[in-house]
């Protein structure tokens, strides 16, 4: 069978939160199989875009189609079937105070048990999936004991664990506050999911590095629109001047750097 | 600007001031109200789920057992003080032997489910609205949204259930150690009779009184549940917005008490009176 619909396609999609626009009229269209990186400066909006793909936040103009289907007026109930096959992995990583390490890597397993897999099964691959990420002997632990990468670990292995894999993970800075040789594994992390699964990711990030490492596309988010669409290495080279500022780590004009006095 | 069209303005602003406060008093009263319902929903499928009564009960300990000692010792020294209060007129009156009726009375229907609803207001309805805004604002309920579970249904419902059933259990132990701190004080620091103490609560106090006080601590103890978890879904972010929170919840279950309190007593007191009309209690 062939298909040929994008998995997660956005259309003129607008957003304000008052009087502030964050997003603006953007179209995006996430291919299946490949790694899509946003890249943007803080506060443009990348959190609110990837919001919008799970309908955790509803779109004020535009459409939201997942698998051909369009998904942004679904109730709450009628969201849930179509949330189970994406995975998200907040910024604030949001994992449960109340419960283990384990428990939380488990947690979506177990809410979304398709009978397929029993608990001893669920608990096994939850540990597999702390493995994978470096947290092997954590299991026992709470979120509130462990640093913050941990943390960032554990939410990366719960978006993981589930069975079968999700079709999406929606990666909201992976790589923030982790040490260079952990961002590293956390990007081949990323890879291997592609590969190995076939998972369809969207990555939003601000290191160019990991941006590069893991991105088959790579996005800019600017005022609301994107200013840069290319591999890696073309919008690295953009002569946009947003994106090469970007980039190269220059301030905007308008930016305060300096305190004189 | 002469001075007629910044008085206008004034007006004007006061106005769409009003408009605005009184629409968003209404939004959010509606807003209350679906909450709720969509809460009310969830407990057939909640009860009836093993899942469901392993979220329920480690609600039911720490809403009720861990509130229990705070309100029994509250409903203790109340009963000790009404009886100090009521002393000495009912003394010179001649009718000490009556005082520990009138006390527990007043107990049952007021004193005891009041007292039981505010300090769980404070107790529990506080905690209940910090551990919601907390995990509102750190995102966990977006992320259970993600999830596909329903935040309503995994925290609210059990919360609110274990309030409903938990309220009355508790006012039943604000009335008993109400009752027994009004006969420790009547006996050892007025020296009373014992006897007579017991023989007029037997005569006088009624099933009625225990009940009416009992069916409107289920309601206050909706109200708890109800106000403290949709104050903590509603929270403004930052651990500002979960304190404010949590101070809204307390004032706004306490008031509501207050006012089912009233309503619902002159409720009960229209039956009471339609049903066995009137009872001199003296
Ligand atoms: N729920 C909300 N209510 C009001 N404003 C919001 C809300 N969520 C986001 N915003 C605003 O939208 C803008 C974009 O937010 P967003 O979190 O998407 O930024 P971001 O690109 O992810 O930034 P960062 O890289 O710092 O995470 C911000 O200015 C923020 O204030
Ligand atoms: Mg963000």
């Amino acid at each position: 069978m062939e298909i040929d619909h994008p998995v997660v396609e956005l259309r003129r999609v607008s957003k304000s939160f008052g009087r502030q626009r964050v997003l603006d009229d953007i179209d995006l269209r996430v291919e299946r199989g490949k790694n899509t990186v946003i890249i943007g400066r803080s506060g443009t909006g990348k959190s609110v875009l990837l919001k919008h793909i799970v309908g955790l936040l509803r779109p004020d103009r535009g459409e939201v189609h997942f698998e051909g289907q369009r998904v942004d007026r679904l109730t709450e109930r009628a969201w849930v079937p179509v949330r189970r096959q994406i995975s998200f992995v907040f910024q604030l990583n949001a994992l449960f105070d109340s419960m283990t390490v384990l428990e939380n890597v488990a947690f979506p397993m177990t809410e979304n048990r398709t009978g397929r897999i029993d608990h001893k099964q669920i608990r096994d691959l939850a540990a597999r999936c702390l493995e994978r990420v470096g947290l092997t002997g954590f299991e026992k632990k709470r979120p509130a004991e462990l640093s913050g990468g941990e943390r960032k670990r554990v939410a990366l292995a719960r978006a993981i664990a589930m069975d079968p894999p999700p079709k999406v993970i929606l990666y909201d800075e992976p790589t923030a506050g982790l040490d260079p040789q952990r961002s590293n594994g956390i990007n081949k992390l990323i890879r291997q999911m592609q590969r190995d699964f076939q998972v369809t990711g969207v990555v939003v990030t601000h290191d160019m590095r990991s941006a590069a490492e893991v991105g088959d596309r790579v996005l800019m988010l600017w005022g609301g629109h994107f200013v840069a669409d290319g591999t890696p290495q073309e919008v690295m080279e953009s002569e946009e001047p947003h994106v090469r500022r970007f980039v190269q780590g220059i301030g905007e004009p308008g930016d305060v750097v300096t305190f004189t006095r | 600007m002469p001075r007629e069209s910044i008085a206008a303005g004034m007006v004007a602003r006061i106005g769409a001031g009003t408009i605005a406060g009184v629409t968003g008093a209404l939004a959010s009263f509606g807003r209350f109200w679906l909450f709720s319902g969509y809460t009310a929903s969830f407990i057939p499928l909640e009860m009836t789920s093993v899942r469901g009564w392993r979220r329920f009960l480690p609600q039911c300990f720490q809403i009720g057992t861990r509130s229990a000692p705070v309100i029994m010792l509250t409903g203790m020294f109340i009963g000790m003080v009404l009886i100090v209060q009521g002393w000495a007129q009912f003394d010179a009156a001649n009718m000490a032997d009556r005082l520990g009726s009138i006390v527990i009375i007043s107990l049952c229907q007021e004193l005891g489910p009041v007292l039981a609803g505010v300090m769980l207001a404070g107790r529990a309805g506080g905690a209940l609205t910090a551990e919601l805004g907390t995990m509102n604002v750190t995102e966990q309920l977006l992320a259970l949204r993600s999830m596909g579970a329903d935040p309503i249904r995994y925290l609210v419902t059990p919360r609110f259930v274990a309030c409903v059933l938990l309220t009355p259990l508790l006012t039943i132990y604000a009335n008993l150690m109400g009752t027994l701190g009004a006969w420790g004080v009547y006996v050892l620091v007025f020296q009373g009779q014992s006897e007579p103490f017991w023989y007029y609560a037997e005569q006088t106090v009624e099933m009625w009184d225990v009940g009416s006080g009992l069916f409107k601590s289920v309601f206050f103890g909706a109200a708890i549940g109800l106000v403290s978890c949709y104050n903590g879904f509603h929270c403004k972010p930052g651990a500002e917005g979960v304190g404010r929170a949590c101070t809204q919840s307390f004032v706004t279950s306490f008031i509501l008490i207050l006012m089912l309190d009233l309503f619902l007593g002159f409720l009960l007191n229209g039956l009471y009176s339609a049903w066995f009309g009137f009872r001199p209690l003296v």
